[in-house]
């Protein structure tokens, strides 16, 4: 593969990057460690310090009472306290902050804090809450015409029930921040933070400064997925808080145990569907109603909750639908930001509905499928009109490609010859629209300082978490420029040279950023663009280009070098400094009407999953995922490549072995790494194979090159309806669910079904 | 005082010997290359190199995970962090590898496969393909879906082909997978003093699963090794084996006539946790840690296995494995005595054996049940079995009756079906993390026909048991 790689990746391979936990740290820094909740739901009675608080080395247990503004950390709607007061809403929820000199001496002392609870009753799904009436919000709805009028005009209506468990992020770096002082009582805070706006904005208001005073750096991150979107502030904040009051640099990185209790996750989604066909297999009308388990608090279950309504019927083109979610309050951790971000939880039912109706009906799924697939100018259910629609491409070249009526035939043919392995496969066709759903967040601002000597230095609102993003603006101002990369440098992003960002995330980052950085380039091209018609006596009409670290006039090489142009410029005392702006165009939404044109673009793709299951002891290994995907015109193969490889894979592990599980009392089961597993070397696919479709790529995107971090994850949905498609080869009276994950349990359990009645 | 080299460093260290190496490399050596991601082994961004001095003054490296290894067992190794394994101002050939596939996104796991990678070009033999990706049986990585990856660990295992085995420092040097350090190695190892003197403390073997629960508690204590007091030797006669409970298992899977008795023990044994964990575990760890779904003692029930126990004095007894365990993680064994080897009978030509093992994920997790038999065949009539199952009851279970049903039986598909029927009155699943008991049931069950599925493929086939 020819394209950059990773800039990171020298430093990566060497130990030499630097992570939170790997700073060098001021003398005398303190360690932090969060007493937390050990009951989901309560008032709490009483709880000693005093024994700890007198243990050798501990310098201070801070409580909500040491707060000086706000405890208060929603993002949305301000129902999170940072400390738990009198009651507490799941179990992990933080309660005090311990600071020793040591770690080992902080867990010394949460192990002396005594702490009595009242217990209350524990909610822990979500239709439970939604029975109860326990709800974050008012319910959000898309109702499209009449869906009863298209139900009655159905000519086959189906209905079912479906579930997605939820997703642990499992980053590789836990949650981590340092924080330390700065003079006139200014905090910094190096935090492992998808959102360095959100920790700045969250710790003043707790603190009660304002946000000047509160400077946020973010050096990269060790994965992220969303899971450090909003949940990486309130350890950030914490440590900003002992800060304030010691004076010291503290220092807080979660134990992996810790961060799997004390973490939300991605939201579990309980779905019951209507569907309605026509004889030509159209999807008439779709209603659903989505019992979305948010969690203890907020957090960004609304935002979440959206996206899955824009994404409820995913690449298909559907007229009168109804589509409801309930964020439903329960006594878990508050669940987040997990990539896709409530889109694969709504695709998951469509294909779920679609399944099931194929099945009654005796069809293959992919007719349904096929019928239905979004068309050129078709409008989305929430008022946007399709255009440049690449998902029949992707489809048809999928067919084609991989031939999958001979890929069917061998299959049956395989089925037929063997009894104790059964092949099963399946279609999974994606659309995804990028852009923040919530319009005003779709901005962003790049910094670039040309210095004297002719490097460059870079700093914008994205933040590194293994996407390479940064690699994306390398690349960006080096093509901009006609710079080798090595002139180019990328800084830590930090809240004292981009204001206001936007959290690195809704995989519109490398756009937003990317293109801010492209205004500032030209910015700083034009100023100098006098300096090279008096230097080359060239005019208006002549072309100028950057290449090779030379000017080009008309395409051929001029005497004037870079280096030569930046002094030139200096010395003239212009500016080689340029801070710009970018807002997405065009896009917009009403939320009073539920309409508009919400995504600058849209995403769009094919995967073909085929899966062998062991039908003597209940296992599967995937043989191959091959997807034809819309990059666009990518600018960098070989990272684009990777985050489709890396998202199918984890999105994958949510459909089969990734599985969350809580006990009725709110304790978290799968707490450590040793109980939830997520795919390792063995479990990927044999064979992954991703076919770039050839398209014009879209304006909106930088440099035509379309967002690729989310879109992915959903080609994973196809791992689900594959084996249970080899299920069905193995036993044809086997009833269909719709429960992900696919876990080996349930496919052995649906395998002997008949044997267990 | 505990002596060691760590990278190109002579190291003499007074800290706790129950200390982790983990906290050591990067709390008190400062080497931040070496990353914590889950503290118990199971995700592999600590992973390092320990090496072992051979008597041929080779040394022999093996990949660890620095989380549960506790100080003491470094004594006298040579220890490499990823920083030990960079060269100056360029790649090695597995990190080249790494960048040049794209096999790094976030990077906080890189280390770990390096290291992983590093370990592979250094054992002693031409790697296959499969051997590369099973050097990376630890090492999780959340961001890149493992393909690239892959492509990575080919590249160096393509390139090992070419190693000259007559000089292999010379020509791992040569071909930058490692610095030029790694050759006066050995000789410094040699002059390490290797006296060990800890003689307090609890007794820590391979501390795979003793450090998952108690590194924290373990981090200013010192802990005395068990192998000072038990051997790793495998040793033969004409009808017995006998193992020192010392034995990792890797050392068991790397045994040539332990291969050559049992023929699908290596990928069996690969079923076990991953490479980082088989190099540390031993056996007599498995057996004590009275887990009941413990791999080793599974497997070695079903050899009808005895312990030879030892105390303080030096008195021995001898005890079946199958007596050893008497309830959940409760052992016949008294606070002054540790288990000693381990000894069974080879099978002849007409027994044969068998290991199953289903979890959530294939590798690198514990077992949802385990299970495996022992049988021998004579004219069709099953003149002897032994037979294990485990995650089914509080202990690993022996099934004595669903043996005792088979014996002397005719080997067939009624009377399998009937012994599986005695097989589910022998067990008491509960259900858990791992699976509903009915889960467990029926799973135990599917294993059992598995064995002879996979024993008698002449004989039987699924459809013979079920509907």
């Amino acid at each position: 593969m020819s394209s950059m790689t990773n800039k990171d990746s020298y430093g990566h391979v060497r130990g030499e990057s630097l992570f939170v936990d790997d700073i060098n740290v001021k003398e005398g820094t303190l360690h932090a460690l969060v007493f937390d909740s050990p009951s989901a739901h309560g008032k709490i009675k009483s709880i000693d310090y005093s024994e700890a608080e007198k243990l050798d080395g501990v310098e201070r247990i801070f409580t909500y009472a040491a707060i000086p503004g706000e405890n208060q950390i929603g993002g949305i709607i301000p129902d999170e306290p940072l400390f738990a007061e009198q009651e507490v809403h799941f179990m992990g929820q933080p309660i005090a902050l311990i600071v020793a000199k040591t770690l080992a001496i902080a867990k010394k002392a949460k192990k002396i804090i005594k702490i009595e609870i009242d217990e209350s009753p524990v909610v822990t799904t979500a239709k439970e809450a939604f029975n109860k009436g326990l709800f974050i919000n008012a319910p959000r709805k898309f109702e499209l015409d009449v869906v009863e009028k298209g139900f009655q005009e159905s000519e086959y209506v189906f209905e079912g029930e479906t579930f997605t468990n939820g997703q642990e992020h499992l980053y590789l770096e836990t949650q981590a921040s340092y924080a330390f002082p700065l003079e006139d009582g200014n905090i910094k805070i190096i935090s492992s933070t998808q959102g360095p706006t959100s920790v700045q904005s969250i710790a003043a208001k707790v603190l009660n400064l304002p946000m000047h005073r509160i400077e946020v750096e973010v050096i990269r991150l060790g994965g992220a997925f969303g899971g450090k979107e909003d949940q990486a502030t309130p350890w950030a904040v914490m440590t900003a808080l002992a800060v304030y009051h010691l004076k010291k640099g503290v220092k807080l990185i979660l134990e992996r145990h810790d961060d799997m209790r004390m973490t939300g996750k991605r939201h579990p989604y309980e779905s019951t569907f209507k569907i309605g066909l026509n004889k030509d297999l159209k999807i008439l009308a779709y209603e659903v109603d989505y019992y979305q388990n948010s969690g203890a608090a907020c957090d960004l279950s609304p935002a979440i909750a959206e996206r899955t309504l824009f994404h409820a019927t995913n690449s298909y083109f559907v007229k009168n639908a109804k589509l409801t979610v309930h964020s439903c309050k329960t006594n878990l951790p508050p669940n987040t930001a997990f990539r896709g971000f409530g889109g694969p939880q709504g695709m998951f039912v469509i294909e779920s509905a679609i399944v099931k109706a194929a099945k009654e009906l005796n069809i293959p799924v992919r007719k349904i499928q096929e019928a239905n697939l979004l068309q050129e100018n078709d409008e989305f259910p929430y008022g946007q009109i399709a255009k440049q629609v690449e998902i029949g491409k992707t489809w048809n070249e999928v067919k084609s490609q991989f031939d999958i009526s001979k890929k069917e035939k061998e299959i049956q043919e395989f089925n037929t010859k063997n009894h104790s392995v059964k092949k099963g496969l399946s279609l999974m066709p994606i659309t995804f629209g990028i852009s923040f759903t919530n319009t005003p967040m779709n901005h962003a601002r790049a910094l670039v300082h040309i210095y004297q000597d002719g490097s460059v230095g870079i700093s914008t609102g994205a933040v590194e978490m293994g996407q390479s993003v940064n690699t994306k603006m390398l690349q960006i101002a080096a093509m901009s420029f006609g710079l080798t990369p090595d002139k180019v440098k990328i800084e830590t992003t930090n809240t004292t040279r981009i204001a206001n960002m936007s959290p690195t995330a809704a995989s519109a980052t490398a756009d937003l950023n990317g293109k801010a950085l492209l205004n500032a380039c030209d910015n700083l091209k034009e100023r100098m663009s006098e300096v090279i018609a008096e230097k080359l006596a060239v005019n208006k009409l002549d072309k100028i280009s950057y290449q090779d670290n030379f000017i080009f006039v008309n395409g051929t090489k001029s005497k004037l070098s870079w280096e030569e142009l930046i002094l030139t410029t200096f010395l003239k005392r212009i500016s080689l400094s340029e801070h710009a702006h970018y807002a997405t165009p065009e896009i917009h939404f009403d939320k009073t009407k539920e309409k508009g044109h919400p995504f600058a673009y849209h995403v769009y793709g094919t995967a073909l999953t085929t899966v062998t299951v062991d039908c003597i002891r209940g296992t599967y290994e995937f043989d191959a995922v091959q997807i034809v995907h819309d990059f666009g015109k990518s600018m960098n193969k070989g990272i684009d490549m990777g985050q489709v490889e890396g998202a199918l894979v984890q999105g994958m592990g949510w459909m089969t072995m990734e599985e969350i599980s809580y006990d009725e009392k709110g304790r978290l089961l799968s707490n450590s790494l040793s109980g939830y597993k997520v795919p390792d070397i063995f479990s990927v696919p044999k064979e992954i194979n991703v076919i770039p479709l050839e398209t014009d790529g879209n304006e909106m995107a930088i440099l035509k090159s379309k967002a690729v971090g989310e879109p992915p994850l959903m080609y994973g949905i196809g791992a689900y309806f594959a084996i249970q498609n080899a299920m069905l080869a193995f036993n044809p009276s086997y009833k269909i669910k719709f429960d992900a994950p696919m876990t080996p349990e349930k496919v052995l359990m649906g395998l002997y079904e008949n044997d267990l009645k | 005082m505990i002596e060691f080299i760590l990278n190109n460093k002579i190291i003499k260290t007074e800290v706790k010997s129950g200390m982790t190496l983990l906290y050591f490399i990067r709390e008190n050596q400062g080497l931040k290359g070496t990353k914590s991601g889950c503290k118990e082994g199971d995700c592999g961004a600590c992973t390092v190199l320990s090496g072992t001095l051979q008597k041929d003054n080779s040394v022999d490296y093996k990949s660890i995970t620095s989380c549960l290894t506790p100080m003491a067992n470094v004594h006298g190794k040579h220890i490499v962090t990823v920083e030990g394994v960079n060269l100056k101002n360029e790649l090695n050939l597995a990190q080249q590898a790494i960048k040049d596939n794209f096999a790094t996104q976030c990077g906080f796991c890189t280390p770990g496969f390096v290291n992983s990678l590093s370990g592979l070009a250094l054992k002693h033999t031409h790697p296959t393909k499969a051997d590369g990706i099973n050097a990376l049986s630890g090492n999780i990585c959340r961001c890149t879906g493992y393909k690239s990856i892959e492509k990575a660990a080919d590249e160096v295992t393509s390139k090992l082909q070419e190693k000259d085995h007559n000089n292999e420092l010379e020509w791992l040097v040569e071909n930058k997978f490692i610095p030029n350090y790694f050759k006066e190695i050995p000789l410094k190892l040699k002059a390490l003093k290797s006296d060990k003197n800890n003689s307090e403390g609890v007794l820590v073997s391979g501390g795979t699963d003793l450090y998952v629960r108690h590194a924290d508690a373990l981090l200013d204590q010192d802990i005395q090794q068990a192998i000072n007091f038990v051997s790793n030797n495998i040793e033969f006669s004409d009808t017995k084996c006998t193992i020192g409970v010392g034995a990792s298992v890797t050392d068991l899977m790397e045994n040539k006539q332990l291969n050559s008795y049992y023929p699908n023990l290596k990928s069996d044994l690969k079923l076990l946790s991953s490479e980082q964990i088989r190099n540390m575990a031993s056996l007599g760890g498995n057996f004590v840690n009275a887990s009941p779904i413990g791999d080793m003692a599974i497997f070695f029930l079903a050899l009808n296995a005895k312990l030879m126990v030892q105390n303080s004095i030096a008195e021995t007894r001898e005890i079946a494995l199958k007596d050893f365990f008497l309830d959940y993680k409760k052992i016949d064994l008294k606070d002054n005595e540790f288990i000693q080897s381990i000894t069974f009978n080879l099978p002849d030509k007409s027994t044969y054996f068998n290991f199953e093992k289903v979890s959530k994920r294939t590798h690198l997790d514990i077992a949802t049940v385990n299970a495996a038999i022992s049988i021998n065949v004579q004219g069709n009539i099953v003149v002897n079995a032994y037979i294990s199952v485990g995650g089914v009851a509080a202990i690993p279970r022996y099934l004595s009756k669903t043996a005792s049903y088979l014996m002397g039986k005719e080997l067939k598909k009624e009377y399998i079906l009937e012994a599986q029927e005695v097989l589910q009155s022998e067990i008491s699943p509960i259900s858990d993390v791992r699976g509903t008991d009915q889960y467990k049931r029926l799973l135990a069950r599917q294993l059992f026909f598995a064995h002879f599925i996979k024993l008698y493929p002449n004989l039987f086939q699924l459809k013979d048991f079920v509907a």
